[in-house]
Order: structure tokens, then C-alpha cells, then sequence
């Protein structure tokens, strides 16, 4: 098992469930495939540095997770055949990299806590957005 | 008084200020420095301090980053560019 951090931009077009809907679709790729999720972000609608098909703006995403190699290519394929994703960057942790990541994940933990209701939805949040 | 005396009587030429040549900071990489082991691809404000104002990566012997780390530091560039975090190209950046 490697662990891996995946982002990706879906297009600024799709409405809210249906950006979810997308996320959980890659989400199962990995699940389906006997890989763990680790931590998931949702960084939102930002502006991209140059236009990318013609669009200015995108939803980020970004996954970690734990995962066989053979995993990487079955889910960079269904990140070619999906339409909406606009750019996606697969990477391998090293151990540094690994170190950093759990940092950042205990820094951002830290600051959902202290802010609840401000800023980006953490996880938690927007399993419970889809439920209402 | 008595080591005022002696700086003059050792050296002929004195100088009200000291000389430019020698208050030259010395570079350093701030990676060792601050013992940061991981370049993120994803703090596209951190990376900018290695870019100019047109988004090209700028070379170390302006940074001051040792080499390992200007190899980490451009590849999480490249990668923050690929995920239009950084422009490619870009005028007056900052």
C-alpha cells in the first residue's frame, strides 16, 4: 500500500449535487478498488492562473488516500473519460511528504474546530449538506 | 579610552563608516535553515517567493536555495502550474 494525494478541477458549470455526485463517483473508483480514504478536501470554486477550456474558474478537490499502484492508472483513466474534470494531478507520498500531509490535515482539523460555521465546509459538513 | 588607542595606532586608514564590501549578507537556503523537508505543490503563495514577476522560477543564485531543494522547488512549480495554481506566463504577478 502507497499512500497517494490526488487533485482534481471539475468545471465552474455544474451545480453543487451535481459536483458532489461527481467527487463521490471518484471516491468509489478508489473504494471499488480496495484503496482507503485518508482525508478528503473540497477547496471550492477558484480562480484558475490561465484559462483552461475556456473556463476562468473550477472546483477544487482533493483526495488522500491509500492505495495499491495498479489503482492509479484505473482511476486516471476515469479521470480522462469524465468530461467535467478539467486538470488532475495524481501524487505519491514520500515519507516527508507524508509527514507534511498529516501536519497540514491536524493544522486544518485545528481551524474547523475553532471556526465551525466560517470558511471552506470541511468533510463532516458537506456529508450533512447532502442529507438536507 | 585605552582600546580606542589601540584601533588607531594598529591601522593608518580609519573609517567613520564601516566599508560596504564586507556588510554583504550572506544567502542561505531557507530550507535548510528553517529545516522545512517537503516543498508543497499546493501553497501557491509560498512558491511565489521563487518566481519573478513573470512566473518564471528564479535562479538560485538569487534565492539562495541550496541545489537539492531548488530541484523540489521547481518540480512543485511545474506541478502547481499544471493545476493552474501559477500561471505559466504572467506580467506584474505581484
Amino acid at each position: 500500500m502507497n499512500k497517494y494525494e490526488t487533485v482534481f478541477i471539475l468545471t465552474p458549470v455544474l451545480s453543487d449535487t451535481q459536483m458532489k455526485e461527481a467527487v463521490e463517483k471518484f471516491k468509489s473508483v478508489i473504494l471499488d478498488n480496495e484503496g482507503t480514504i485518508v482525508n478528503e478536501e473540497n477547496w471550492g470554486l477558484r480562480k484558475l492562473a490561465y484559462p483552461i477550456q475556456k473556463k476562468t474558474s473550477g472546483f477544487y478537490n482533493l483526495i488522500e488516500f491509500e492505495a495499491e499502484p495498479t489503482l492509479i492508472a484505473k482511476l486516471e483513466t476515469a479521470y480522462r473519460r469524465d468530461e467535467k474534470v478539467l486538470r488532475f494531478l495524481t501524487f505519491a507520498l514520500d515519507k516527508y511528504a507524508a509527514e507534511y500531509a498529516l501536519k497540514r490535515r491536524q493544522k486544518r482539523a485545528a481551524a474547523a474546530e475553532q471556526q465551525p460555521a466560517a470558511q471552506e465546509p470541511a468533510a463532516p459538513a458537506a456529508e450533512e449538506a447532502t442529507n438536507e | 579610552m585605552e582600546e580606542h588607542h589601540m584601533a588607531q595606532t594598529q591601522s593608518e586608514i580609519r573609517y567613520l563608516t564601516p566599508l560596504s564590501v564586507d556588510t554583504k549578507k550572506k544567502k542561505y537556503c531557507r530550507f535548510k535553515r528553517s529545516g522545512i523537508k517537503y516543498v508543497d505543490y499546493k501553497d501557491a503563495e509560498f512558491l511565489k517567493k521563487f518566481l519573478n514577476e513573470q512566473g518564471k522560477i528564479l535562479p538560485r543564485r538569487i534565492t539562495g536555495t541550496s541545489l537539492k531543494f531548488q530541484r523540489r522547488v521547481a518540480k512543485a512549480v511545474k506541478r502547481a502550474r499544471h493545476l493552474a495554481l501559477l500561471p505559466y506566463v504572467a506580467d506584474l504577478m505581484k
